[in-house]
């Protein structure tokens, strides 16, 4: 019963964690707009996010037995695989970061994490009304 | 808690751009410098930054490597009766192009402020994780 109630907020916090993790990759090619030869690094949301939650059933291995392990567990925060940003506008310097983009990118990635808060919140209300059947 | 690695990320970013901000600085301050009783006149100085792992894959602060000095040769300029002036009458000033000294800065200005900005964002966001279930 209890599983029901905290399987969705189970979700929102893996998407909550990949937001923060997208934020500071964000703010490193930020940081580093000046930098020579520094390349610009990215990972696709939805797709960090289907593996962390696992809704790819077909990569892995499959139970064929009750008694094997799941090889993706709980266990810890959801990784994303980095990959390199695609560059706009080459640069004498090598650097790769389009800053306008970079920029985009993380008022997108703010506004996002927000609203994954709010349902969180949202989420965590419902739930309190319902445990205490006011 | 992975939001917690952009304020290194940024600050390293801020410091590294206060510090090309400084340069210019001194750059500007000793552009009608004249040479010394050495006969070495100023040299125009400009950092050259790196970037620097910081924890987690994906996060770079960015550190200033060196500080170069520019090997082009000074202004001279035709005052026989300066002080200063060598066996033909030439006194020999500091080699820093006010022009692009003034464009560096407007650079370095720009990124320090975005560097500001992702660090107030991050901060916010911080702040409004810390109310979560509230």
């Amino acid at each position: 019963m209890l599983e029901q109630m905290t399987a969705r907020l189970d979700f929102h916090g893996k998407a909550l964690m990949l937001r923060s993790q997208r934020q500071q990759v964000l703010a490193s090619n930020i940081a580093n707009a000046d930098t020579p030869g520094y390349v610009a690094r990215d990972f696709d949301f939805a797709q960090a996010l289907q593996k962390a939650t696992g809704a790819h059933a077909s990569e892995g291995v499959a139970l064929t037995d009750a008694r094997h392990l799941s090889l993706q567990g709980p266990a810890g925060a959801p990784r994303a695989d980095l990959a390199y940003a695609v560059q706009t506008q080459p640069s004498q310097d090598r650097n790769t970061v389009d800053l306008d983009r970079e920029r985009a990118n993380f008022v997108d990635n703010t506004v996002r994490y927000e609203s994954t808060l709010r349902f969180i919140n949202g989420h965590v209300k419902t739930m309190l009304s319902a445990i205490t059947g006011q | 808690m992975s939001m917690f690695a952009i304020f290194n990320v940024s600050g390293s970013a801020v410091s590294a751009q206060a510090q090309r901000l400084n340069v210019v600085a001194s750059n500007l301050a000793n552009a009608d410098a004249v040479a010394g009783p050495d006969g070495k006149s100023y040299k125009a100085r400009q950092v050259q930054f790196q970037t620097v792992p910081m924890g987690g894959p994906g996060s770079a602060g960015v550190k200033v490597q060196t500080v170069t000095e520019s090997e082009q040769p000074g202004r001279r300029v035709f005052q026989p009766d300066h002080p200063g002036a060598d066996g033909e009458g030439y006194v020999t000033h500091s080699n820093v192009n006010p022009v692009e000294e003034m464009v560096n800065m407007i650079s370095a200005s720009r990124s320090y402020q975005n560097n500001v900005e992702v660090m107030n964002t991050a901060k916010s966001l911080l702040l409004k994780t810390l109310q979560m279930g509230s």
